[in-house]
């Protein structure tokens, strides 16, 4: 929540002509149809305004010359038109809030799709709850604006314009009378506006201080209640939600002042049309049927205008949450794949970096120079201390971040060449951080991939050992999932991220610290899962198991960045340098639980 | 209803400018009325040959009439929606001075967000009802009365005939707005499902990435998309019948006045001025009619609300002075005794202290280590009562805690978190935040024994620099020492430090532990760390194993032992070779 803060108190402008412009964008596939909706507008607009017309062909025609069955037939004619009015409108109604979540639909899946193609580089930058906000709230802030905003306009537009047509066609100085108090009106509008606007503006930036406020110190509660604060704490928060306070009152009074005033105005145009009109009518010069229809135009005439307050509102929303979606989609930190990428076929599993050199930001290299090979089907273990550049190695090697200097090969072809997708297909990992998504088991073993077939799942979780807890779960391999695994063991979480990689069936296999966090138990159930999984494959180790070290075919030492040693485990040892020194730190403990 | 009977008290505060309220509703309804009436006298004149200076005489009557009327609905506003505001600040403020007193348990169990939404959705779901569901329903029930006596009396059997339609409306509204709720909540729901689905994907995006697998997420989020679409078109289906049907009744209802009173004006039984007023006053009502729909949903919104801030309310404070406080006790040394404390989280949860004795003298210094989840955070949380404990009693002074006064001994403590917070304001204000009044130079003397001082200088506005989001964004270890200068500001007896240090280089540490040394010579101080620098030095240390104390003794004595501390010990003593190998 508090993540977005700064983004979400972008105001915006009321109106920019440039943002409007890609919006209209999204509407464009479907021109034809809102063509179509307009021009049922035009239509429909014209009924409302026909009744009060009709009504004056009932009093003057029939009502004053007493003609029973005229009038009859007018009444079914004004529910006729009634009826027909009402049925174009839900049909309208339907139709246009259609039109505007297909497009929020377009727009939610543009976003989404987009946010996949984005680099880690982004995510490491970009909190979680700022991108899940733009791809769902700030959409939902532009629905009001695609579904009924875009047409609406037309249709007051159009209603006042016929309005006006049947007036002038009536009795064109009636008319000119009754709308001289329409400047009153617009002014008033403007001004009501321009008012409401500002106390707006600080309703938004008081309630903002109130949210932040609260959001700080409901964070921060322990350390009020540590040094004894709640009475000052009390104090401050009551005056911001005093001055939250006061500018609701204050736009309060700008509502007080407006809608009244409306209802004034239409009333002084009543009563214009009472003197005037009146005074026609003495004078024979217009029929107290005109009158009649006058004065329900005048209803029908301020309805729109008083409104439009309302969209303004409508507007300026719709065009913050625009700014800040369009940022997004205007953020290009992509690991680009090449055009025409080399084919990867019948992939070995050769590995090699060639004077690689790494840095997140800037010039800090994290990975100064490193070069090694691995041969297809050798297990190489990687240790180092914490922060040496580990995983890094590994981000690198399936194109995560891209290198600064040197050259990452797989079978010889340097990876910035190759389809990423497809060399990812190749590797699978296992970090020391599951993550589960909702779902099954089974989902989370395929990752939904239609083409690993239950068969394999299987023998994937029997290979890992995972099949003994999951049969004995109530639905098996379909047992619900929670929210990041929640329900299960650390244990059992890693067994299926074990499994995963294995349905896969990949030629390289990289496992990052995957049992670090895991007890004793579960790490002997998990060491039989692991010699299954590294057999027939390239393996990459970072520091776990002892015996998975012991037992690789080259051992790299990192520190500090740099390749320090490389060698078996008992060359190294016999070296007595980094490796024998991390060796005794870390794997002392389990050598001695091992023997015993 | 039920629950909306807390906000009784809220309206009695207020009851003068809501009686007024209720007055300035009358009146402006006396003028609203009678411009009806008076558009029916004057277009009766009409046609018995009128002149020109009655019309105007009408004329100045209606706008005189809907001015007077407007003075009082701006005064509706100004009084009932006003109260409105100012109910909410009162509640607002009511939830917030609650909350406050929660225990740390209710900040651990309930996230950020959702005591947020609380504050937030629900407050304004209640004011809702409190200001334009009140006004509305109160507006629009004496006006219904009004219009409804006033067209009887012109004409009752062409009222009956033009209403009836109008109950018809009210109850759709009803109907309606019930669908729409329930709609509504579904498409809440499919929200929530996208919402999670986003934030899970976005999460874990490494690992969907690593497999591949953004093709087929991003076909799920179609999928669920489309369905979020259909659920909204379900929505759409039932809202847009509200105009269709507010324009059939209502259009139906002028319709009979036309057809019906017409031939009355035929036969001579009405006039078109009567007709004309009939016609206005339909405009009048339909308002009304829809608002007892609408306003019947608000209220229910309200009740649902008022529930949960019920709840809330009803939340015991259990840490709190109580009868057993002795409020004769005004200062503390700083003597500190557990004697047989055992704790737990909640009774279905297992102890994380079991059977602790410890007793640490004024002006020593403790030093705890053990694993993460070994107890040591929960182990001096009982010391300031952040948590009482399950079983056996600490003592301060020899005083039970619970017996000394909350005041007392919350200000005679300085506890440092785990997790360094501070708020976004200046640096002074967050260093003297313990502080009644705050003196510059306790600042930088504080700031230098936490070795903050240096930092500081380097900041564009110095101590005036603000922390946080909207000013400068500390390093974790810059974090920790602003924390730990705060602490000491307020001279505490006692000085707890909850792995303080973790983000502090070694050598910066050892410069604060030796001015700690100092400032905290009378003092008691505990530690809690996981480096074997930071302890060495401590009068005693403990090792926290698994909510039990395993070791206990001086640095010398537990490497001598040759347990978990030696083993430790030892670690760190390679670690700190490998880090100065190059
Ligand atoms: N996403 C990232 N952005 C910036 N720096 C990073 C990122 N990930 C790791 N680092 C930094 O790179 C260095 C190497 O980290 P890493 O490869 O994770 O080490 P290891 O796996 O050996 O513990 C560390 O100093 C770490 O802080
Ligand atoms: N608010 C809480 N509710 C329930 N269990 C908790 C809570 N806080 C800590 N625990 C549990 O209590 C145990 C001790 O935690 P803690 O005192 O924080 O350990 P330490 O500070 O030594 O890391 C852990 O098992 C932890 O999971
Ligand atoms: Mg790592
Ligand atoms: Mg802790």
């Amino acid at each position: 929540m508090s993540d977005n803060r700064h983004d979400d108190e972008i105001l915006g402008k009321a109106y920019d002509a440039k943002l409007m412009k890609r919006l209209l964008t999204y509407v464009k596939p479907y021109k034809k149809y809102v063509f179509f909706a307009i021009l049922l507008n035009i239509f429909v607009a014209a009924l409302g305004p026909l009744r009060p017309f009709l009504t004056k062909v009932a009093i003057d025609n029939y009502i004053v010359n007493a003609d029973y069955n005229g009038l009859l037939l007018i009444s079914l004619i004004l529910f006729a038109s009634l009826m027909l009015q009402a049925a174009i409108q839900y049909f309208l109604t339907f139709y246009t809030q259609y039109l505007g979540q297909k497009t929020l639909y377009d727009l939610r899946v543009q976003i989404f799709s987009h946010v996949q193609k984005l680099a880690l580089r982004f995510f490491d930058k970009t909190p979680i709850g700022r991108i899940v906000t733009r791809t769902t709230n700030d959409v939902e802030s532009l629905g009001e604006l695609f579904s009924s905003g875009i047409v609406m306009v037309f249709s007051d537009v159009f209603i006042i314009i016929w309005i006006l047509a049947f007036m002038f066609f009536m009795d064109v100085n009636l008319s000119l009378v009754t709308l001289s108090v329409l400047p009153i009106l617009i002014y008033g509008t403007f001004l009501f506006r321009k008012k409401v606007r500002e106390t707006y503006r600080d309703v938004r930036f008081h309630l903002a201080r109130l949210n932040s406020y609260m959001q700080e110190h409901v964070t921060g509660m322990n350390v009020v209640q540590i040094f004894r604060k709640e009475k000052d704490e009390f104090n401050k928060f009551s005056s911001i939600n005093a001055d939250h306070r006061d500018a609701n009152i204050r736009s309060i009074f700008y509502y007080a002042i407006f809608y009244p005033s409306v209802e004034l105005i239409s009333s002084a145009a009543i009563a214009l049309i009472i003197w005037y009109g009146g005074g026609e009518i003495i004078q024979q010069q217009m029929t107290i049927g005109v009158l009649f229809a006058f004065i329900q135009y005048t209803e029908m005439f301020f309805r729109p205008i008083r409104d439009l307050s309302e969209k303004y509102n409508i507007l300026q929303t719709s065009m913050a949450s625009s700014e800040r979606i369009f940022k997004l989609l205007d953020n290009k930190t992509f690991v680009q794949n090449p055009e025409n990428p080399i084919e990867l076929k019948n992939v070995k599993g050769d590995i090699s970096f060639k004077d690689v050199w790494f840095a997140y930001e800037d010039e800090n290299y994290v990975l100064k120079n490193i070069s090694f090979d691995i041969k297809a089907g050798e297990s190489v273990a990687i240790v180092g201390h914490t922060g040496a550049g580990k995983s890094t190695i590994i981000n690198l090697l399936t194109r995560f971040y891209d290198i600064q200097k040197g050259q990452i090969l797989l079978d010889g072809k340097d990876i910035r060449l190759l389809d990423k997708r497809e060399l990812r297909k190749h590797i699978s990992i296992v970090l020391q951080d599951v993550y589960l998504f909702s779902g099954t088991i089974k989902s989370n073993i395929t990752m939904d991939n239609p083409e690993i077939s239950f068969e394999k799942v299987v023998q994937a979780a029997k290979l890992v050992g995972a099949d003994k807890f999951i049969e004995n779960l109530p639905n098996k391999y379909n047992e619900e999932v929670k929210e990041r695994g929640a329900t299960l063991s650390v244990g059992q979480k890693q067994l299926i991220s074990f499994a995963r990689a294995l349905a896969y069936d990949p030629k390289i296999l990289i496992l990052d610290e995957a049992t670090s966090s895991v007890d004793t138990d579960t790490e002997k159930l998990i060491q039989q899962a692991i010699e299954n999984l590294l057999k027939g494959r390239t393996a990459v180790v970072i520091a776990h198991r002892l015996s998975t070290i012991q037992n690789a075919d080259k051992i790299i030492v990192l520190h500090k960045g740099e390749l320090k040693e490389m060698g078996t485990h008992q060359q190294l040892l016999a070296k007595r340098g980094i490796y024998y020194k991390l060796y005794q730190l870390q794997y002392k403990d389990q050598e001695l639980v091992s023997s015993k | 209803m039920k629950n909306l009977r807390t906000l009784k008290k809220y309206f009695l505060r207020y009851k003068k400018k809501l009686f007024l309220g209720f007055i300035f509703i009358l009146l402006s309804n006396a003028g609203t009325v009678y411009v009806p009436i008076l558009m029916k006298d004057a277009i009766n004149q009409l046609q018995s040959n009128t002149t020109t200076h009655t019309l105007l005489f009408y004329s100045s009557l209606i706008v005189l009439s809907s001015l007077f009327a407007g003075i009082f609905r701006f005064l509706i506003r100004q009084t009932i929606i006003v109260v409105s505001r100012e109910i909410e600040f009162d509640l607002r403020n009511d939830f917030w001075s609650h909350i406050q007193k929660l225990p740390l348990r209710y900040f651990q169990n309930n996230s950020t967000g959702n005591i947020m939404s609380h504050a937030t959705n629900d407050i304004n779901a209640v004011r809702n009802f409190i200001g334009p569901a009140v006004m509305y329903s109160i507006d629009t029930g004496v006006r219904l009365l009004i219009v409804v006596a006033i067209m009887i009396s012109l004409d009752w059997s062409l009222t009956l005939a033009a209403l009836f339609p109008l109950p018809l409306l009210s109850y759709g509204v009803y109907r309606i707005m019930k669908l729409i709720h329930e709609k509504y909540t579904k498409i809440q729901e499919a929200f929530s499902v996208l919402t999670t689905v986003a934030q899970e994907n976005f999460s874990g995006i490494r690992v969907i990435k690593s497999y591949v697998r953004e093709a087929n997420e991003i076909q799920k989020w179609k999928d669920l998309s489309k369905d979020y679409l259909n659920k909204n078109m379900n929505l759409v289906r039932i809202q847009a019948w509200i105009m269709p049907i507010l324009l059939i009744i209502t259009g139906i209802s002028i319709i009979i006045v036309i057809w019906i009173g017409g031939m009355k004006v035929i036969s001579g039984t009405l006039s078109l001025g009567e007709i004309t007023a009939f016609i206005v006053y339909l405009g009048i009502l339909i308002w009304p009619v829809i608002a007892f729909g609408w306003v019947t949903n608000i209220v229910q919104q309200a009740e649902a609300s008022m529930k949960r801030l019920n709840k809330i309310f009803d939340e015991p404070y259990e840490i709190d002075d109580s009868e057993q406080t002795d409020f004769s006790i005004t200062e503390i040394k700083g003597e500190i005794e557990f004697r047989n404390v055992s704790f737990r989280y909640s009774d279905v949860l297992p102890n994380v202290l079991s059977k602790i004795n410890l007793k640490i003298p004024v002006g020593s210094t403790l030093a705890i280590i053990g694993h993460t989840g070994s107890g040591k955070t929960s182990l001096i949380n009982l010391i300031p009562r952040l948590y009482d404990a399950t079983e056996g009693e600490v003592l301060i002074d020899g005083v039970d805690v619970r017996k000394i006064p909350l005041d007392v001994l919350r200000k005679n403590i300085g506890l440092v978190p785990q997790e360094s917070f501070l708020f976004s304001d200046t640096i002074t204000n967050n260093i003297g935040y313990g502080l009644r009044e705050i003196k510059k130079e306790k600042i930088v003397e504080v700031a230098k024994i936490a070795q903050f001082d240096k930092d500081v200088e380097t900041f564009p506005n110095g101590y005036e620099t603000i922390v946080g989001e909207r000013g400068i964004t500390f390093s974790g270890g810059q974090k920790q020492r602003a924390c730990l200068a705060r602490a000491l500001a307020i001279e505490p007896k006692i000085l707890i430090l909850d792995d303080s240090f973790s983000a502090v280089d070694t050598n910066t540490e050892e410069e604060i532990l030796k001015n700690l040394k100092q400032y905290m010579k009378n003092r008691t101080s505990i530690i809690i760390s996981h480096r074997i620098s930071t302890v060495k030095d401590a009068d005693n240390i403990i090792v926290l194993h698994e909510g039990r104390i395993a070791e206990q003794g001086t640095h010398d004595e537990l490497v001598a032992l040759g347990g978990l501390y030696a083993d430790l010990h030892f670690k760190q003593l390679l670690e700190k070779e490998l880090e100065e190998l190059n």
